[in-house]
């Protein structure tokens, strides 16, 4: 089906690919895997051309699908045979509403319009998205808008559909249900998907194969527990089969749960450790708050507490009110109706200057609070701006992430250095409530590990952070407290171990496997196990 | 689902074209009232939804505005008619090189009705665009152009979509500014927005562009000869210009040109002979597209009834449809004519009114 025939691939100096040599067969669900900037998106886009003729770069080799010569041939030529979608689907819609958008490929390709009557339908049907059919796509939630771009490449029947981050952008709910439709897809019409994704732990139970890129040119490719046996990321769940000794590594929670009786026998009686009570002060705090988009409210009568030392995660569906919450404790918009307080004052009431000396807000996309053209100008104007001693910015960032070239271009930078490069910029001025939106988007196990140290070490220095997140693990490794939100309303709020143990959709891998008892995370587990030994 | 039992948006755009046409060719008062009645009268009931409502205030407040500053720019240098003075300005006495140009002096009956003829004309077409643009989107009649258009329609869709895009990109920055604790207001702030948000509608084109690519954005059919390549743009190109002078001659009434309404006529054969050609050579098919019926045909037909009532009443009588002010006698109305206004409500018969049984705003989620 797709042959990658000693393929290499280089842009400017630095090979992202070396000699590429793999063939997917028909029907197969290939899981692209490999650190931030390692070249997963390249791969996948020289499946359909827009790698070298959208992006440039040196090539060698070709890529044949279906025996078509991709070097050869233009995206615009290859439509009929590859469906693609990119990271951002909010970026590629072209038509107005949902069902001419899903029409568009096919009036580009010529399908008789009876047919396409018929086809457009049927992605409706199977992407569940009949109810908002003649909606606008720019007034849908992110989910829906994610699988109108799905849909949108479905309903010309490619015999092959490449994704780019799927489901980085859906709540764990919506991410499964995109999957599931994925994998009926390819058990069903014999769909070849090819997709990259970070958060294997959703995707690694429905490969049938994965390609790991070193990120130095070098390629694994194999059955997932195979491959992931030496893979330096890894989901919980590979985790805590390899501290256990599984043979042959677990990929799916129901394959771990029959193995899990060795680990529950050596755990033994050792309880999951309890949170211990946070007896912070308030700082931040909201009652009966609404906030009113039109006719519409985005939060509905939501009252909570965020206090010192605290990490509190808020967790809900795609549209849900969560980054309302947080940019109404920024001060970015104003509450319609109740009362928000930082540290006792209205936050619409502190000039910007001084507001973000009391709560500063990380937004989903870090790039935005940047600027300068080099790091190290970046960090200065900080210093500047706040009235900080020269080198505040910069020491923090070298605390928080050490090893960033301070002359390189912030949009040159990994996702996960930008994050550090904005977290510092927010904290240099010591704001009390420290708030971030969506913070793992794009970001891989690494990184990720790395930024739940920096939300540790603001816990520790009696920071309160309040983070929204679709991110199960990242909620289970770090957050004291996780609020549910729900339609605008607080569904739950309580501490992270009886918050999410007991929903499926929240639960982190390790919780699933070892139900009933309520362990969050793989170190927890190995901690237990070091005492347990001893 | 889509309601196919409305008229086709070309419809709607040829009967306000029809109802401003009829609007530059008169300047009777009372006919042009009539005029605006009867667009104001189709719009108001067969409004589709509250954006609608919303453009056609727009555009009402527009035309009230064109009315009133037409009136006050009279008042002050307008040209002096002799006539029944209503009040005297002060006058200011001009160098003899600004000769024509007044400002002040005496304000007569007279001037204020030319200025009040001339404001309502444009009122009427201003109105009668906004109730186009109301009754049907622009996006829609987009959508049905021929093929030879379909490149330029595909870019103008784009930009349509592109100004809320960039409105949520600003907001976008100018939080991330306010997040920085940095000014949004301001010289400083205007910068500061907009380098970024250049960079991201750059970011937002190459996207675009490639998610058209990949999905066959541009295909074609076998490429056409060069003869039949000729034919096809010189055909659309000589269309145009007959269309436009033929269309020009028939409005403005004593023109130079011979047999104006000839020209329209075989620039508009020479259009549609351009588009069959091109129309061969894509494989674009379209997906639902929009009947254009019998009702599409009598609610755009009905926009030119008071064009055609007019033509046939100046055949009859030179100089029917015109009213001065001097001498000042209260203008008359042919009945024919007013008839022939009358013809445009028909929409109002043919045209199902819009059903209101669910509000779409209502249902909608906020992408957080």
């Amino acid at each position: 089906m797709i042959r990658f025939d000693h393929v290499s691939f280089r842009y400017d100096e630095r090979w992202v690919v070396r000699d590429l040599d793999v063939h997917v067969v028909e029907g197969e669900l290939l899981v692209v895997v490999g650190p931030t900037g390692s070249g997963k998106s390249t791969v996948l886009k020289l499946i359909n051309g827009l790698v070298p003729h959208f992006s440039g770069g040196d090539v060698a080799g070709d890529v044949l699908v279906e025996g078509r010569s991709v070097m050869g041939s233009s995206p615009v030529e290859l439509a009929d045979l590859v469906g693609f979608v990119g990271q951002d689907p909010a970026s590629s819609f072209v038509a107005e509403t949902v069902e001419d958008e899903i029409a568009y490929a096919m009036e580009n390709l010529g399908v008789a319009p009876a047919a396409m009557r018929r086809r457009v339908e049927d992605a409706l049907d199977l992407m569940s998205l009949h109810d908002v059919r003649s909606r606008s796509v720019r007034s849908l939630s992110g989910g829906q808008q994610q699988r109108v771009a799905i849909a949108a490449v479905l309903a010309s029947s490619p015999a092959i559909l490449v994704l780019d981050e799927p489901t980085s952008a859906l709540d764990p709910g919506a991410a499964e249900e995109v999957l599931s439709s994925l994998t009926r897809l390819v058990h069903d019409v014999g769909l070849t998907v090819v997709m990259a994704e970070h958060r294997l732990e959703r995707v690694l139970p429905f490969a049938d194969r994965v390609l790991l890129l070193d990120g130095a040119g070098g390629a694994t490719i194999g059955e997932p527990a195979q491959v992931m046996a030496a893979s330096p990321l890894a989901p919980p769940l590979i985790e805590l089969g390899r501290l256990a000794g599984w043979e042959p590594l677990p990929v799916t929670v129901r394959q771990a749960r029959r193995q899990s009786g060795g680990i529950s026998g050596l755990l033994g009686d050792a309880a999951p450790p309890r949170g211990v009570d946070p007896a912070g002060r308030v700082v931040a705090k909201v009652e009966d708050l609404t906030v009113a988009y039109g006719d519409l409210k985005a939060l509905d009568r939501v009252s909570a507490t965020f206090t010192t030392g605290t990490v509190t995660a808020l967790m809900g569906r795609n549209g849900s009110g969560k980054s309302t919450l947080l940019g109404t404790i920024a001060g970015l918009l104003g509450p319609t109706s109740g009362v928000v307080e930082v540290s006792g004052q209205a936050p619409r009431q502190i000039s910007a200057e001084d507001r973000i000396c009391l709560v500063g807000l990380v937004p989903q996309d870090p790039g935005l609070l940047l600027y300068a053209q080099e790091v190290a100008d970046e960090c200065r104007t900080a210093d500047l701006e706040h009235h900080l001693t020269p080198g505040t910015t910069s020491g923090l960032l070298g605390v928080i992430a050490d090893g960033i070239d301070p002359l390189r271009h912030p949009k040159d930078l990994s996702e996960g250095q930008r994050l550090s490069l904005a977290l510092s910029v927010v904290l240099a001025p010591r704001p009390l409530v420290v708030l971030l939106d969506e913070p793992t988007r794009g970001l891989d196990y690494q990184a990720k590990r790395a930024l739940c140290a920096q939300i540790r070490m603001l816990r520790d220095s009696g920071t309160a952070v309040v983070m929204a997140s679709h991110d199960v693990e990242l909620v289970a490794m770090v957050a004291d407290r996780v609020v549910v939100l729900a339609g605008g309303e607080v569904i739950a709020d309580g501490a992270t171990r009886d918050v999410v143990c007991h929903t499926p959709a929240f639960a982190p891998q390790v919780a699933k496997v070892l139900s009933p008892q309520a362990w969050l995370t793989v170190d927890e587990v190995a901690t237990a196990l070091q005492e347990v030994r001893r | 689902m889509r309601d196919d039992s409305r008229p086709h948006a070309a419809a709607w755009w040829l009967w306000a074209a029809g109802l401003a046409v009829a609007a530059l060719r008169t300047t009777n008062p009372l006919i042009l009232l009539v005029l605006g009645a009867v667009v104001a009268c189709v719009t108001v009931a067969r409004l589709p939804d509250d954006q609608a409502r919303r453009t056609m205030r727009s555009f009402v407040v527009l035309a009230a505005l064109v009315v009133s500053l037409r009136l006050v720019l009279q008042v002050l240098v307008g040209q002096r008619l002799p006539g029944h003075v209503l009040f005297s300005l002060p006058s200011v006495s001009l160098p003899d090189w600004a000769r024509g140009v007044s400002i002040g002096g005496p304000v007569t009956v007279e001037s204020l009705l030319v200025a009040l003829v001339g404001g309502l004309r444009l009122a009427v077409v201003l109105v009668a665009f906004g109730a186009a643009n109301a009754l049907s989107s622009a996006r829609e009649l987009l959508r049905s152009l021929p093929p030879v258009a379909h490149e330029a329609a595909v870019a103008v869709t784009v930009a349509l979509s592109f100004v809320p895009e960039l409105f949520a990109s600003v907001a976008r920055v100018r939080d991330a500014r306010m997040l920085r604790g940095r000014p949004s207001r301001g010289l400083a702030g205007i910068r500061g927005i907009t380098v970024p948000v250049l960079e991201d509608a750059l970011e937002h084109s190459v996207t675009l562009a490639a998610s058209m690519g990949a999905r066959g954005f541009g295909r074609r059919a076998a490429r056409p000869s060069v003869g039949r390549h000729l034919l096809t743009v010189g055909a659309a190109l000589l269309g145009s210009i007959l269309l436009l002078l033929g269309g020009y001659g028939s409005l403005a009434g004593s023109s130079p040109l011979p047999a104006p309404l000839a020209m329209a006529i075989l620039g508009v054969a020479l259009l549609i002979l351009s588009t069959m050609t091109s129309a061969r050579r894509a494989i674009r098919t379209r997906y639902r597209p929009a009947p254009f019926g019998l009702r599409s045909v009598v609610c755009g037909l009905s926009g030119w009834a008071p064009v055609g009532a007019g033509i046939v009443l100046d055949a009859v009588d030179p100089g029917a449809t015109a009213w001065t002010p001097s001498p000042l006698v209260w203008p008359s109305v042919s009945p024919l004519l007013l008839m022939g206004t009358l013809l445009a409500l028909l929409p109002l018969a043919v045209a199902p009114a819009p059903r209101h049984a669910r509000a779409p705003g209502r249902r909608r989620e906020v992408v957080a």
